[in-house]
């Protein structure tokens, strides 16, 4: 079932993703799950940085840059791909 | 004259000191980007014979990532006990920020949900079911536009009514399941008898729970001051102003 599951580090550029896990602990998730990464939400990857890392990612209407660090275990399935 | 400390807290950028200026006269610095508000403002007004002393605090998506501004906000709330906490939100994200509305609920009853840059949501054709709101989150809730000066006679209006006592909110009660309800249960017993019931018991057993370390440090810090009051002049506790970053 969550076969098509990606990183959000792995996501390409443009793509949505409906997060499926966060694999990160501690005050960190804490964070992440503030700042919108939660499962069930979705999540837009808009710009890599010209040196790949951090990311900016899209997440209930704000726009939110990550380290490889994180966005690395943090999972979603990308949308639109039942096709594919 | 009767004094009421108020409380604004919300996320980044939800326009608490574009309502704090507007209601006070004072220029705090706003502006379109996250996180300007790093020191806490402190301003006085007066409405029909009641003085209101707004506390403007800094913007943040939660309170218990224990950062600086974070637990500024979060020791404001929990140790400065405002008369009551006006919870700001951006009527065009409600989503991300009844996260912190909802950890404010759980931390005082004293909550007025101020539901700002309403002008915003209906040029974006948002509609907002306030009777549903209020229902569910069993606190006042009113929608504004700040910077308009829109719906902030009614805001301040309520707010006087929660912070007189007149009006008491009774808070939906958020509930984590079985087990985590039972240690819940073990907890508030020790948490009244080494806190007595100046805190709020079920929250103060939360954040234990979670492993709380920033909040069990500042918890430790006042008890001690309050039991050596000749160690400095915490006895009365003045909430200093806080830088972050
Ligand atoms: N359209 C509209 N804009 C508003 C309203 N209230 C505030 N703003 C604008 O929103 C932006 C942010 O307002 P601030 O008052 O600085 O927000 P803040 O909550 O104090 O932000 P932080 O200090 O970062 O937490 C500013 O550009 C304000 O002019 C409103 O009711 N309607
Ligand atoms: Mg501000």
């Amino acid at each position: 079932m969550s076969n098509k599951e990606v990183a959000l580090s792995e996501a390409e550029t443009g793509s949505r993703l409906v997060l499926s896990r966060i694999e990160v602990d501690g005050g960190m998730r804490r964070r992440l799950l503030d700042l919108g990464f939660v499962p069930g939400n979705e999540v837009e990857v808009i710009q890599r940085s010209p040196l790949g890392d951090p990311t900016a990612f899209r997440v209930s209407n704000t726009t939110i840059a990550l380290r490889r660090e994180e966005s690395s275990r943090i999972f979603g399935e990308p949308e639109g791909e039942e096709l594919a | 004259m009767n004094t009421y400390t108020v409380a604004l807290a919300g996320n980044p950028n939800t326009g608490k000191s574009t309502l704090f200026n507007s209601l006070t006269g004072m220029r705090q610095h706003t502006g379109n980007w996250a996180g300007k508000t790093v020191l806490t403002a402190e301003g006085d007004c007066v409405r029909g014979g009641t003085r209101f002393r707004l506390v403007d605090l800094p913007g943040t998506y939660s309170l218990y990532s224990n950062s600086a501004d974070e637990e500024a906000a979060r020791d404001y709330i929990i140790f400065e006990n405002p008369d009551c906490a006006i919870v700001v939100l951006d009527a065009t994200s409600l989503e991300r920020n009844l996260n912190l509305a909802l950890q404010v609920l759980e931390m005082t009853s004293r909550v007025v949900v101020c539901i700002n840059l309403i002008d915003e949501a209906e040029k974006l054709g948002i509609r907002i079911d306030l009777q549903t709101f209020r229902q569910r989150l069993g606190v006042p809730v009113v929608a504004i536009s700040a910077r308009h000066n829109r719906g902030v006679d009614a805001l301040m209006e309520l707010v006087e009514q929660v912070a007189s006592g007149q009006l008491a909110p009774h808070p939906t009660v958020l509930t984590y399941g079985d087990e985590i309800e039972h240690k819940i249960g073990e907890l508030e017993p020790l948490v009244r008898s080494a806190l007595g019931t100046r805190y709020p018991t079920r929250w103060v057993a939360l954040r234990l729970l979670d492993g709380d370390e920033g909040l069990l440090a500042s918890l430790k810090k006042r008890l001690h001051d309050r039991a050596m009051p000749q160690s400095g002049k915490e006895g009365e506790i003045r909430y200093e102003r806080t830088a972050c970053h």
